[in-house]
């Protein structure tokens, strides 16, 4: 709880400078990169709510995200204004969320995972089959483009969607998600609703991840229709949660950050490679660092705290 | 549309099927012995594919012959596998267990996919012999034999798979342990290597999976979360663990899809995915379950 409220400061502060970013460069490829890492972010964090808090693993997350996507992308181009067509993204993910709720989230375990998963796929195959084509923008549209509206929509979506999962954790109703996690029987006896607890956890975090495709639809320029269904969203989102650090706030946004450098790393030399460093990382941090990079930071200071207290490495096994 | 047409479907269809219970049917072990998913099974099913291809194309060995070598190399690979990144898991509690391995087979089959693109390039690979449009006709309907020799392959495999643990004394320790672990550990059986050579063995049915869809059909770095799926679906089907049934829920599967096609057309992936979720909401113990999963 301490720790949440002493990381609104520099919260705060990283929002400012980010904010920012935009009037001191005019370089698009770090407005790009931003961009990216604040997309994965979002995505990553919706992911979060319902797998790192409420434990109900989702491999159909691209789903959400393709529609929240096709939404937004339709009545943008149709001529809806944006504070229409941005939200809407959201609503028509939540929509679905609550149509396949009852019977997905009554799958445990894995079965909801292979059974999210076969869903996102069916989803998918529709879509590529139905619009096969790829979304263009019309021509006016492309002539006014302009990346700086771009970066502060992802921008402020990311910080809300940061500020949610840390109000989130904070609360009873996270605090109810957390009780689902740990032990579904121990909960339902300390008389908590457990498919009310799914189901607030499933439709919050499916309306982000609309949201973030609705970003993404208002960002890419062409991409074919059934691209933000592909399972590779999921996946990528799984991947920044678990290496960043499952279950925590911070997490998500370091895993987001590194993912993305990494990519931008490898682009030239070896494209694709982030996946194969990440892939690594999350196998690594699946069997030995539960808690992935927030819990080995915590590990490097505490180890350093002991050292500087002159009482060795091995401090904390004392008290 | 006539009987004809539907019937040359029905064929094909026992074709690919017989292809999804080979593939089905490893994965169903792995789970029924230590009680994991190795979602990383599909991309196990691509390397064996790899390793038949590049025998054929770099030393021209007739990939019914590298069946062999490709099968050894798999089992090598399941054996490092298991021991490096699934045994730690096999303490866990049951539940934190299968969801572990999940996770872990997925960052795998990431790794995986990512090293063949590297090795092979993103293109579809197929071995094509001199015999492959080779076949016979009976009342009209095509049989290739490729295919029909696919599916032998695969009819002997289970065969073979099945008399293994009915018949031999290994094979019953594997049984043992599927139906409860802690009591075989009871009575002697060695936990750690019957789920290593179980592990091996799952690898081993992936490749020879592998090196037929590599003859019949074509290979690609991204295929296996594809395989993966009609692997998941067929066992799912026959009920988690079940071996037995999952070499006719494939067969099911293949028939159900292939003349689906002739309905659906492109949709017909989208059938097996639905008939998935219907098994997955209404009888999770399976079709041909039990009653014991879910």
């Amino acid at each position: 709880m301490l720790a949440s409220r002493k990381a609104l400061f520099p919260g705060m502060v990283f929002a400012v400078i980010f904010a920012l970013v935009p009037l001191f460069t005019k370089r698009n490829d770090i407005i790009n990169l931003l961009v990216l890492i604040f997309l994965y972010i979002t995505l990553a964090q919706s992911w979060n709510i319902l797998a790192g808090y409420t434990g109900q693993v989702s491999l159909g997350h691209a789903a959400f995200f393709g529609l929240g996507a096709i939404a937004t992308r339709f009545l943008w181009v149709w001529g809806a204004p944006l504070l229409l067509a941005f939200p809407a993204g959201g609503i028509v993910a939540v929509i679905f969320a609550l149509i396949i709720g009852h019977p997905a989230l009554r799958l445990k375990g894995i079965y909801f995972a292979i059974g999210t998963l076969a869903l996102a796929q069916i989803l998918k195959i529709t879509v590529g089959n139905v619009l096969p084509t790829v979304a263009d923008l019309p021509a006016n549209y492309v002539a006014t483009y302009n990346l700086v509206p771009r970066y502060y929509l992802c921008l402020i979506l990311a910080i809300i969607v940061v500020a949610v999962v840390s109000l989130l954790s904070r609360s009873k109703v996270g605090l109810g998600m957390m009780a689902v996690r740990e032990d579904e029987e121990a909960a339902k006896a300390a008389g908590i609703n457990i498919f009310r607890q799914k189901t607030v956890a499933f439709g919050i975090s499916s309306f982000f991840a609309g949201l973030a495709g609705g970003a993404f639809a208002f960002y890419q320029v062409s991409y074919y229709h059934d691209l933000p269904f592909s399972p590779i969203w999921t996946f990528d989102a799984l991947l920044i949660t678990f290496v960043g650090g499952v279950g925590t706030v911070v997490g998500p946004i370091i895993g987001a950050f590194f993912y993305v450098v990494f990519q931008e790393l490898f682009l030239r030399t070896f494209p694709q490679l982030h996946v194969f460093v990440f892939g690594v990382l999350f196998i690594l941090v699946i069997l030995l660092l539960p808690g992935g990079l927030v819990e080995m930071a915590a590990r490097i200071r505490s180890l350093i705290a002991a050292r500087t207290s002159g009482l060795g490495p091995h401090a904390d096994s004392l008290n | 549309m006539n009987w004809h047409v539907i019937a040359q479907s029905l064929i094909f269809g026992i074709f690919v099927g017989g292809l999804y219970g080979l593939a089905a049917v490893g994965l169903s072990l792995v789970f029924g012995v230590m009680k994991m998913l190795n979602v990383a099974h599909g991309e196990l099913l691509m390397l064996g594919g790899y390793v038949t291809f590049w025998f054929f194309s770099l030393y021209h060995v007739d990939p019914f012959l590298s069946l062999i070598p490709s099968a050894f190399v798999l089992f090598l690979l399941g054996m490092v596998l298991y021991k490096g990144l699934f045994s730690p898991l096999a303490r866990l509690q049951e539940e934190v267990k299968i969801k572990n391995s999940m996770l872990v087979g997925f960052g795998l089959s990431l790794i995986f996919q990512n090293l063949a693109i590297r090795l092979w390039t993103a293109d579809e690979r197929s071995v094509s012999v001199f015999y492959s449009g080779w076949g016979f006709s009976l009342f009209g309907l095509r049989f290739p034999f490729i295919r029909l020799a696919g599916l032998v392959l695969a009819s002997i495999a289970i065969f073979a798979l099945h008399q293994f643990l009915t018949r031999t004394y290994f094979g019953k320790a594997i049984r043992a342990t599927t139906e409860n672990w802690e009591s075989a550990a009871l009575m002697g059986v060695n936990i750690e290597k019957t789920s290593t050579v179980s592990f091996a063995i799952g690898a081993t049915l992936a490749a020879m999976a592998g090196t037929i869809v590599s003859v019949g059909y074509a290979i690609h770095p991204a295929m296996g979360l594809e395989w993966t799926l009609k692997a998941l679906i067929v066992v799912v089907l026959a009920g988690l663990g079940n071996v037995g049934g999952a070499f006719a829920a494939g067969l099911l599967l293949g028939v159900v899809e292939s003349v689906s096609t002739l309905f659906v057309g492109p949709y017909m992936e989208v059938v097996g995915l639905v008939i998935f979720l219907l098994v997955l909401e209404l009888k999770p113990q399976g079709l041909f379950g039990k009653g014991t999963g879910g």
